[in-house]
């Protein structure tokens, strides 16, 4: 067990469950810490083996913007960890469309490939999951 | 039924811990079990014995505090988001314990239902 | 599902959010600040009334009674209490926070 992920010494009746995860990110990065530290779960559920899903929605899609630069803010730039999910085996990365749109944003525009659903379709993902986490 | 709750902010501030308390209480009322209460962001802050609200004030620390010592309620700071904070040992209230984030992905694997209190 | 949205919709995007995504036969559960989108002559109830054809709304009283709204609650909007609460989370099978 090290400091930072704590009970990773699964017992016997989280091993072998498998349950849908999805983490909802509805917030902008640096203005508040929910984007990082929502991160931080997401990397941390890798080693648990469910079945992760990431969902960006409203504002939450500025997390995937391209060139982002926190040099003179002096925060982390913590951008470049959404490529390395991947090696995570975190592949599903949701965007909604309107999301996306309503902030003159295109897919292009982000770090990552992502999945990008309607609403109606992100309404059906949802109602999917075991467990919604939102930050 | 078995319940999880998450915290994400600190106590006074916003109302999420307040409610988070009344429905593990009725929860618990209820004849249901809090599988674990898991303090995350800024509720870390709801974990530090050094609160002192004005008298005519609810202790929000001591409630939670009071909830786990009455009904063995796991109270869990994450040990990251604590350290960021100065939440540590040294500061810690009775009845929680500080852990890392993997206790949070347990809680979503064992409890029925995880709800989240924040802002 | 069990949609629980605690933010004003005259503040912040999280009850529109919710109604865009929310499937048929979900429910709505307004916490905190989010009980003023329960209230009547707001500029979001219009949107609530409509989204009332296809999920069930409900609104925590104590936020209500708290913020002095309880007597402007829209008519079809049901009242539950921490315990209703609770019977709202085990009811459905999944829950989500829109914060």
């Amino acid at each position: 067990m090290t400091e930072s992920t704590g009970g990773i010494d699964m017992d016997e009746e989280s091993s072998g469950t498998i349950k849908k995860f999805a983490f909802v990110n509805r917030k902008a990065p640096y203005g508040t810490i929910y984007a990082l530290e929502s991160l931080e779960v997401v990397l941390i559920s890798a080693a648990f083996d469910q079945d992760v899903s990431l969902v960006f929605m409203d504002d939450g899609v500025y997390e995937l913007k391209k060139g982002q630069g926190t040099k003179a803010v002096g925060m982390k730039n913590f951008s470049p960890t959404y490529r390395a999910l991947e090696g995570y085996d975190i592949e599903k990365l949701y965007v909604e469309k309107e999301s996306m749109e309503a902030r003159g944003l295109t897919e292009d525009d982000l770090v990552v490939p992502v999945e990008v659903l309607t609403s109606e379709e992100m309404a059906t993902l949802m109602d999917e999951q075991d467990v919604v986490l939102s930050f | 039924m078995k319940f999880g709750i998450l915290v994400n902010e600190g106590p006074y501030n916003h109302q999420a811990s307040d409610t988070a308390y009344q429905f593990a209480k009725a929860a618990i009322e209820k004849g249901h079990e809090i599988h674990r209460v898991f303090f995350y962001h800024d509720g870390v802050n709801n974990a530090t014995k050094l609160t002192e609200p004005p008298q005519d004030d609810r202790h929000i620390v001591n409630r939670w505090s009071k909830l786990a010592e009455e009904h063995g309620v796991d109270l869990v700071v994450c040990v990251a988001a604590g350290l960021r904070r100065g939440i540590v040992d040294e500061n810690l209230a009775s009845g929680f314990r500080i852990s890392g984030l993997g206790q949070l992905v347990e809680t979503g694997i064992q409890a029925d239902r995880v709800v989240t209190f924040g802002d | 599902m069990l949609h629980i949205v605690n933010k004003s919709p005259s503040e912040k995007n999280a009850l529109d959010s919710c109604l865009r995504t929310v499937k048929k036969g979900s429910s709505i559960l307004l916490i905190e600040d989010g009980v003023y989108g329960a209230t009547k002559g707001t500029a979001a109830a219009g949107k609530l009334a409509a989204a009332m054809a296809d999920v069930q709304v409900f609104a925590l009283w104590p936020d209500l009674e708290a913020r002095g709204m309880q007597d402007n609650v829209i008519d079809g909007v049901k009242q539950v209490d921490y315990a209703g609460f609770v019977d709202l989370v085990a009811a459905d099978k999944n829950v989500q926070s829109w914060l």
